[in-house]
């Protein structure tokens, strides 16, 4: 049959004409950007109550269409809880069609997507800057690449500590002005809640891959960054750029969190894992007196400021605040992890020039000062940080900026995901009783292995 | 005729098919085609400037990875509860019992039941997340009949989940299974009646039998539906506590977006592919088969 190939032959090229033609319609269809609109993609809220972005981005882009006549801002709310905003965001990075022209990102990522070649190096601009010399030096590495660009600019840093209801600590006759010493003093004071306020959640510490990095970084690190010296990292060696594996600090640091659900210092192990969890802490456990510790960040009373949502101006009397203490009490004597977000500008963004120009605008003095009041965050520029109206603003903002001093932060390398992932799977063994403290860690260990390629180092 | 004319006739008489074919290639087999091929490669969604071809790596990892295999047995469970044995037996079921009820109890059942097939996914699942969380209402029954209380999602999360899923698919196969009854013809019924044949028997030798294509469609839709079910297990468990309700779907899912090892999670997904084959390969043998 010599007819078949033949007469099939023309049918196909007529096919892929079409097939190329509607390739070529589809995209051309999504990519019509106007040159003097840029379109900002952040982060909004979950909890439907809580608009304090929205209402500062708001703000900020009437000022913007003042400033800049004929320019126009296009702001895309993204409202999904952390871990499915950066995947969200990385998918749109990928794609010129989807790309915005700026965004909004965790420093526990940044280096991911710059490796990924999905940012814009920002330092051309950051030259021409003059408020760029404001900000604190440490601040401006929070987006610097292993290439020594910058690639974002932080809005603020953050700082953790540990949350009490004194009203409760009344109750259990414990101290009004509390300052645990040791690991120990903070798990006796949760056991002396437990045994003199039945009914009330002694101590929370999140824990599993329902509450994300929250689980990682607001408790196991912590934990973890406690123990040893105080000084050498206990995730990552930089010496060797090496993830370190089978530490005691690591095991010691499960131990505190199998500890806090074993002993039932902590909310129910069907809440702690509820992913929503976050949110129960924040808008019922604490404001209703229901929780009397809370190791958690230095940003919970935007949730409480008037027009909020969960409006609760008592909580500056209600609730007392404590620095973590290290493991034994060793020097320092305390610790604190920081992050932060930044304003990043996507490589495949269509008009840089214009986000840039927006990124000035959110970060002018005036602009950075409403913020950092309005989302509870610590300054990053020195002129705020000094301003009195800044420190004043709120209870605990001098003991969260006083925290800086004694901050770690995270070894935020692309495999730094996977690695708390990893983290989160050894804390939710423990918490349900899965595995024991042994078994979770060398899992870790394992796991650790696989995702970093076997870049790992025993101490 | 000549050749050149039939040529031309049979082009013009495939013109009409041109556009969905061209649909079904770019939006069907250009995506598949696509994933099979990034299930040979590393890629990854961040952290990573190239990708590169891998082989068969990824597939060697998902057989030696315990969490894969633990979510395999877990599709299986969940298929088998809910969609073998929930949605179908329990649809055939009502299909039979409506058939002898009157039409305000039909109309009410069928409202009730397709009601629950028709709300998006997602809300599906918050409705049941409400119903077996510890404040829920399936606690509040238990209390009152003086019950042991507990948080199903909890303790049974992959029965709940499966519970969940026969709630709100049995609709579908209630559907099939009352047309396929519908169409059987009265008199044959009636004949072996006739013939003595009354109850369970009338219902194992004569009607089973002439619904037996029904069935066999019913099951594999049934099944291919359920072995995707992602947004009910995420909103209601989100694959936890402990990966004890983690389906190949929300394994695929946490590997390609949130461990951003998009080669790795499409190779599950290509896996999964292989299931629902597997699970069709045998419904169309049991279709085959005279009785």
């Amino acid at each position: 049959m010599p007819v078949r190939p033949t007469a099939a032959r023309p049918r196909l090229t007529a096919l892929l004409a079409l097939a190329v033609a509607a390739g070529a319609l589809t995209a051309c269809g999504g990519s019509g950007s106007d040159p003097d609109t840029v379109k900002v993609s952040f982060k909004q809220s979950t909890d439907n109550s809580v608009h304090v972005m929205d209402a500062y981005l708001a703000d900020v882009k009437r000022q913007f269409e003042k400033k800049y006549p004929g320019k126009k801002v296009d702001l895309v709310p993204i409202k999904a809880p952390d871990s499915e905003y950066y995947t969200k965001l990385q998918q749109m990075l990928r794609s010129p069609k989807t790309a915005p022209d700026l965004v909004y990102e965790d420093t526990f990522l940044i280096n991911s997507d710059i490796t990924s070649g999905y940012l814009k190096p920002l330092d051309g601009y950051l030259a021409k800057w003059p408020d760029w010399r404001k900000f604190i030096p440490t601040a401006k590495t929070a987006a610097r690449a292993e290439d020594g660009r910058t690639y974002g600019v932080p809005d603020g840093t953050d700082t953790r500590g540990l949350w009490y209801d004194k009203a409760l600590f009344a109750k259990a006759g414990l101290p009004a002005e509390w300052h645990p010493k040791t690991w120990e003093d903070v798990l006796d004071a949760a056991r002396t809640v437990k045994e003199k306020v039945p009914g009330v959640t002694p101590l929370n510490v999140y824990t599993g891959k329902p509450a994300g990095e929250a689980a990682t970084m607001q408790s196991f690190e912590m934990l973890l960054y406690g123990t040893g010296d105080g000084r050498a990292d206990p995730l990552y060696d930089t010496a060797s750029k090496k993830w370190i594996a089978g530490s005691q600090g690591f095991k010691d640091a499960l131990t505190f969190v199998e500890t806090v659900y074993r002993e039932k210092l902590g909310p129910d192990v069907a809440t702690a894992l509820d992913p929503n969890i976050q949110t129960i802490v924040r808008g019922d456990l604490l404001p209703k007196g229901k929780l009397a510790i809370d190791l958690d960040g230095s940003w919970l009373p935007q949730d409480w400021q008037a027009g909020a949502g969960h409006a609760w101006p008592q909580w500056s009397t209600r609730l007392g605040l404590a620095a973590m203490p290290t493991q034994r009490g060793q020097a320092p004597g305390r610790v604190s992890m920081s992050g932060g977000w930044t304003w990043a500008i996507p490589a495949k963004a269509h008009n840089p020039d214009l986000a840039f120009d927006f990124i000035t605008t959110l970060q002018s003095r005036a602009n950075a000062r409403k913020w950092y009041i309005a989302n509870s965050g610590i300054a990053v520029r020195e002129d705020v940080a000094a301003d009195p109206a800044y420190v004043k603003a709120q209870p605990g903002i001098a003991f969260f900026t006083d925290l800086v001093a004694s901050t770690h932060y995270r070894p935020a390398y692309p495999a730094y995901p996977r690695v708390s992932t990893a983290i989160q799977e050894a804390m939710e063994g423990v918490t349900t009783g899965d595995l024991s403290v042994a078994k979770a860690a060398s899992g870790y260990d394992d796991a650790l292995k696989d995702a970093t390629g076997n870049q790992v180092v025993r101490r | 005729m000549n050749g050149g004319a039939r040529r031309l006739r049979s082009l013009g008489r495939a013109l009409p098919l041109s556009p969905a074919v061209v649909l079904l290639l770019l939006f069907l087999a250009g995506p598949i085609g696509y994933c099979a091929f990034i299930a040979f490669t590393d890629l990854q969604l961040t952290g990573q400037a190239h990708a590169s071809f891998v082989g068969l790596a990824n597939f060697r990892r998902a057989f030696g990875d315990e969490e894969f295999l633990n979510a395999v047995w877990l599709t299986l469970v969940f298929t088998v509860v809910s969609s073998l044995l929930g949605q179908n037996t329990l649809g055939l079921a009502l299909a039979a019992l409506m058939r002898r009820a009157s039409k305000p109890v039909r109309t009410l059942t069928g409202g009730v039941v397709i009601t629950a097939w028709v709300l998006p996914e997602v809300v599906a699942g918050f409705l049941l997340y409400a119903f077996f969380r510890r404040e829920g209402t399936l606690n509040a029954l238990l209390d009152q009949l003086h019950l042991p209380s507990q948080n199903w999602l909890f303790t049974l999360p992959i029965l709940a989940v499966s519970f969940a899923n026969v709630w709100r698919g049995t609709a579908f196969s209630m559907l099939v299974y009352s047309a396929a009854l519908n169409e059987i013809p009265g008199e044959i019924e009636e004949a072996a009646e006739v013939d003595g044949a009354r109850g369970r028997r009338l219902w194992w030798h004569i009607t089973l039998p002439m619904i037996r294509r029904s069935i066999g469609t019913n099951l594999m839709l049934n099944t291919l539906q359920t072995l995707s079910v992602f947004g009910l297990i995420w909103v209601m468990t989100r694959g936890g506590p402990g990966g004890r309700s983690q389906t190949l779907p929300l394994f695929m899912y946490e590997q390609a977006f949130q461990n951003s090892m998009i080669g790795y999670g499409t190779a599950v997904a290509l896996l999964l592919l292989v299931v629902g084959s597997l699970f069709s390969l045998v419904y169309l043998r049991l279709l085959r088969t005279e009785v």
